[in-house]
This record gives C-alpha cells, sequence and structure tokens, in this order.
C-alpha cells in the first residue's frame, strides 16, 4: 500500500481533475455501447415477431416504425398450427414436478446430512461435490438404455425422474450449506422438547428456510425450463415435446421464415422473463449460490 | 441411539437411490461403453482403445494438427476456452466496475443480465437473426453493408473461418450477466476503507483498480473463471441451434461432438469416449471443489 501511495502521489495529483472529467464521460459511453449491443439482438427478434411475414423479407426490423405495421398473427400462427400452445403446456408438465420432486428429496437428505449422525457422511458430500461437476452427456446413454427397458423413454414420469437426478447434487450441496447454518441450540431444545426429527425438519428448518428453498426452486425451475438436451434425449415423442425441443424441430422446416421463429422464440421466453422481473433478487442469490454448479 | 441412526439413513435413501441408479451407474457403464462400440446403447463389441486411437489419429472433425491452424473440436473447445472466458469475465467486470459509479447502475446490469434467463434455445434463435446471412433481414449485415456499401453480406455462420467467434460473441452475450453480477456483489462486499485510503493517497481512479480493487477481486475472478471453463467443457445447446456443427463441421465443440456421433452418427461407443474425455478435462476441477469443500468445513 504505502509502496504505491508514495510513486504515485504527485503525478496523480497533477492529472486528477482532468482525469476525473474525461474519464466520466467514457464510462457513460463505454455502458451506452454494451446497452445497445446487449439489447439490439433481442428488441430486432422481438419487433420481428410482430410484423407481417411479406414485411420481414422486404425490409429491415430497424424500419418498421414506418410506416408501422404490426401483427399478432405469427402468435396466432405459431400456438396454433405449429403446436407451440400444446408445447407450452408441456413444458409446464415437466418444469413444475421437475422443479418440486429434487428440492423435496435432497431436503430431507440435505437435513439428515446435516443434522442426523450419518456414517461416512463426509465421504457422501465428496461425492455430491464431484456429481456437481460432472457434464451430464456422461451419463445420457446408459439413462436411456434404463428408460427404453422399462418404457420410460419419451414419457413425463422419464424425465421427472432424470431432471430431479440431475437437480439432485445441487439442491442437496445448497441445502446442507444453508441447515447447517442454521443454530443449533434450536435443534437441540426442540429435542429436550421431545420433538423427533421429522417434526424439526418439517416444523422448523422447513420454515426457517424459505428464502433459501425460493431462490432455489426460482433456479431449478429455470434450468429445467430452458433445458434442451435432457428432453431432446428423453422426450422423443412430438406430443410431449417442451417448447425448447419443439424450436429446434421448427428450425429444420423453417429455419429463415422468421415470423414463424421470432414468435415461437418469445413465446419460449415469456414464462423465464415474467419470473426474472417479478423474483429477480430471489432469483440473483440462487445464481450466485449456484456459482459452482455448471 | 440407534433408532435415530436408522432414520437418517432412511432419510438419505431416496436422493442415494436417484443419484446412484442415474448419475454414478451411467457414468460407469459410459466408460465401459467408450471401449466398445456401444451398439444397442450396450456394450456389444469389445474394441480395446479403438475409439481413443480413431477420435485423435483419424477424426479430422475432432481432432485435426495436418492443418495450420490445426483444427477439429478439441482445437475449437480450446478457442472457445479462450475467448470465451476472456470475453465474459473481461466484460463482467468492466460492467461491474463501470456501473458501480452511475446513476442509473440498476438498469445497465439488468440489460446485461436479462439474457441469463432465457434458453440458450431461444438465444440461438436471436443470434441467428443478428447473423442471417440477407442483409434485409440481418442487422449485421445490414451495417456492414451501410458502412461499406461495396461490400458483399458476409454468411457469418456459413464461413469456417468465422462461425467459431460468431458462436463465442453469442456465447459472450449470454454469460456475461452471470459474471457481472458476481463480480458486483463481490465488489460492494470490498472494504470501503481501503478504497478511500487508496483515494487519499492521491491514487487516481486507473491506479486504485489496478492496484487495490483487482487484488482483491482475484480469488472471486478464480471462482467464476472456473465456472466459465466447466461451462465450456459441458457446452451444447448453443452450437447445435445455431449450426449443428457446420459448416462441414467446422464449428463442432466435444460437449456437441458427443451428442452428434452418439444420437446423430449412431456411434454409441464413439460419442462415450468422447464423454470420458470430458469426464477427465472436468477432474480438476472436482479435486478443486472437495478442496474448497474441506477448507470451508474445517472452518465450520
Amino acid at each position: 500500500m504505502t509502496a504505491v501511495s508514495s510513486s504515485t502521489t504527485s503525478a496523480a495529483a497533477a492529472t486528477r481533475r482532468g482525469f476525473h472529467f474525461s474519464s466520466k464521460w467514457i464510462v457513460h459511453i463505454v455502458l451506452f455501447c454494451l446497452a445497445v449491443v446487449w439489447l439490439v439482438p433481442s428488441v430486432g427478434l422481438l419487433i420481428t415477431s410482430f410484423r407481417p411475414r411479406e414485411a420481414i423479407s422486404s425490409s429491415g426490423w430497424w424500419t418498421a416504425f414506418s410506416p408501422a405495421q404490426f401483427t399478432f398473427e405469427n402468435y396466432e400462427q405459431v400456438l396454433t398450427a405449429q403446436g407451440m400452445g400444446d408445447s407450452f403446456i408441456n413444458s409446464f408438465k415437466i418444469t413444475i414436478p421437475g422443479t418440486l420432486l429434487p428440492i423435496l428429496i435432497a431436503a430431507i437428505a440435505a437435513y439428515a446430512l446435516a443434522w442426523m449422525p450419518i456414517k461416512g457422511r463426509d465421504w457422501i458430500l465428496v461425492v455430491v461435490l464431484a456429481l456437481l461437476v460432472i457434464p451430464i452427456q456422461t451419463t445420457l446413454v446408459p439413462v436411456l438404455r434404463l428408460f427404453n427397458q422399462f418404457g420410460l423413454t419419451g414419457t413425463y414420469l422419464g424425465i421427472w425422474i432424470a431432471h430431479t437426478a440431475y437437480g439432485l447434487p445441487f439442491c442437496i450441496y445448497l441445502l446442507r450449506n444453508f441447515f447447517i447454518s442454521l443454530p443449533k441450540e434450536l435443534m437441540e431444545s426442540a429435542k429436550i422438547d421431545g420433538a423427533n426429527d421429522l417434526t424439526i425438519f418439517w416444523r422448523i428448518v422447513i420454515p426457517l428456510s424459505v428464502p433459501a428453498l425460493a431462490s432455489l426452486a426460482i433456479f431449478q425451475f429455470m434450468w429445467v425450463w430452458n433445458d434442451l438436451l435432457v428432453a431432446l434425449v428423453f422426450m422423443s415423442d412430438p406430443v410431449n415435446q417442451p417448447m425448447t425441443v419443439r424450436i429446434q424441430a421448427m428450425l429444420g422446416t423453417y429455419a429463415t421464415e422468421w415470423h414463424i421463429m421470432s414468435a415461437a422464440s418469445f413465446i419460449s421466453m415469456a414464462v423465464p422473463l415474467v419470473v426474472f422481473f417479478a423474483l429477480q433478487r430471489y432469483f440473483v442469490t440462487g445464481l450466485t449460490a449456484g456459482a459452482v454448479k455448471q | 441411539m440407534s433408532q435415530k441412526t436408522w432414520l437418517g439413513y432412511l432419510f438419505i435413501l431416496p436422493a442415494a437411490v436417484l443419484i446412484v441408479f442415474f448419475l454414478i451407474y451411467p457414468t460407469i457403464r459410459t466408460i465401459q461403453l467408450s471401449f466398445d462400440t456401444g451398439m444397442g446403447f450396450t456394450t456389444s463389441e469389445f474394441v480395446g482403445l479403438d475409439n481413443y486411437i480413431n477420435l485423435f489419429t483419424r477424426d479430422r472433425l475432432f481432432f485435426n494438427i495436418s492443418t495450420w491452424p490445426p483444427a477439429g473440436a478439441v482445437f475449437n473447445t480450446i478457442l472457445w476456452l479462450i475467448l470465451f472466458t476472456f470475453g465474459t469475465v473481461g466484460i463482467g467486470l468492466l460492467v461491474a466496475v463501470l456501473a458501480n459509479s452511475v446513476r442509473y447502475e440498476v438498469l445497465i446490469k439488468t440489460i446485461i443480465f436479462v439474457p441469463m434467463a432465457i434458453s440458450f434455445t431461444a438465444a440461438g434463435i436471436i443470434w441467428r437473426f443478428v447473423y442471417s446471412p440477407d442483409a434485409t433481414t440481418g442487422i449485421l449485415n445490414a451495417l456492414l453493408i451501410g458502412l461499406i456499401p461495396s461490400a458483399d453480406p458476409i454468411p457469418w455462420l456459413g464461413r469456417t473461418d468465422i462461425v467459431n467467434y460468431a458462436l463465442i460473441a453469442a456465447g459472450i452475450w449470454l454469460w456475461t450477466g452471470f459474471c457481472m453480477v458476481i463480480l458486483s456483489a463481490s465488489l460492494k462486499g470490498l472494504p470501503t476503507e481501503v478504497l478511500e485510503a487508496a483515494r487519499v493517497d492521491g491514487a487516481n481512479a486507473w491506479q486504485t483498480f489496478w492496484r487495490v480493487t483487482f487484488p482483491m477481486l482475484w480469488p472471486t475472478i478464480l471462482v467464476i473463471t472456473t465456472t466459465m471453463i466447466i461451462n465450456v467443457l459441458k457446452a451444447f445447446d448453443l452450437v447445435y441451434i445455431m449450426t449443428q456443427g457446420g459448416p462441414r463441421g467446422a464449428s463442432r465443440i466435444i460437449g456437441f461432438s458427443m451428442y452428434f456421433e452418439t444420437f446423430q452418427n449412431g456411434k454409441p461407443g464413439y460419442g462415450a469416449a468422447i464423454a470420458v474425455i470430458m469426464l477427465i478435462l472436468v477432474t480438476p476441477f472436482v479435486v478443486i471443489n472437495i478442496r474448497r469443500y474441506r477448507r470451508e468445513e474445517r472452518e465450520r
């Protein structure tokens, strides 16, 4: 610290005013440019999704306001004729159990790993940590084979099980870390009062963990809703496909039919965007805690 | 006491069964399959190390050192590792630091972060549109022709020498918000006295950043850098949606090659060998995680 300050004091003092004046402008310009680069791609596709097909192919979306020509027809067509409406429902059918099941199973296990005597607890946690990092790709083929044998491929039950298993390591890791940070005295006094572990888990630990559970639920919800790979492999049945799989299938025939692809994309984005803007705080918390996942 | 112990194991049983059947057992099976043709998704014909040997000697779309620069999924993944990691962490740091000093901090951070909420599938469509080879739909080509009227539109995703950079740019757009949020949280947690002291000592903004802020953020930078590296090693969606690994296999990365060889090319054993390579590549990060866990447990 002292070396830093002594060698730079005089030079810095001389330029300080000028530097701050000009740097403030540079900051605004840099941030403005980044904002434009980050916004333009999505805004372009959003505007396109409301333009008639002929308009899209004859003029760029950046000219869309002169003359303004907008329509909901693309959304209507995609939701009905292209089956995005059904896929929208399918995405919910996959995602809701795919969010609740892993959290429930992980919470019970995480409580035991945090507060109950278990031999080899340390070992189990090391395995969980290792599984956090392992790519899903490593498990796909044997799980698919297992699913084929039990007739689970292409079924909701199959994909629920898959998402539950893939989500477990992260859910257990996060919840165990949270549970163990709860005050020890609380559990001990409850035990003295004669409460058993199931009561402590359900009546004390779960109510105290609502914020952590909410963050985790949102994180897992987004993860499953946005998943492509797991659904692509295990949800081969077109009737049950979620939106991500439907969109990639539509690319095969409509790759350059932007009126269709743009509307389809924004339908798939609607729910995550609502969740994001409504529950931003929880989402960011979950994501920050999840820095070790992926 | 004995009844309590018994209950604890009952609590972890459902999780343990799922983890063993759907994560641990399949991983071991995949390692077995990598020494086999894997036809019918099961061990059918043992081929020893053939899959691995073929990957590194015969498969030019996986590992090709006969050209300069070297090509194939392995080298594309290396290109991703370098550019994507620097891009996401670098721009994330830039925004975190700059936004900290302006009044519209929340707005700019939200704009950069929103792509994290949407699927890679939707993001892939968004960027296909940006890169459209047609100058009346693709903004990038419209800009190019606006600036240089004599230029021809460039098929950004259709040229083997550009496609990887185009994909990496889309990847950076997606993940920068993540890095920014983590770095911003860490930045706000820094002790203000130290920054104040540097300023009192006459350090300007630039010096304060490089000599005080940056070193203090370093542990966080390391954590998100490893997260970004793991992301690249597992990445699949963006390449699958935007290029299907093309043109002519030029944009494959290992996570995509594994899927392609297994499910589209009908070579599950060969795909399993790629999965095992992915497993080997992430192993150092498993070790890092376990070390960090042990340290945290000691402090607890």
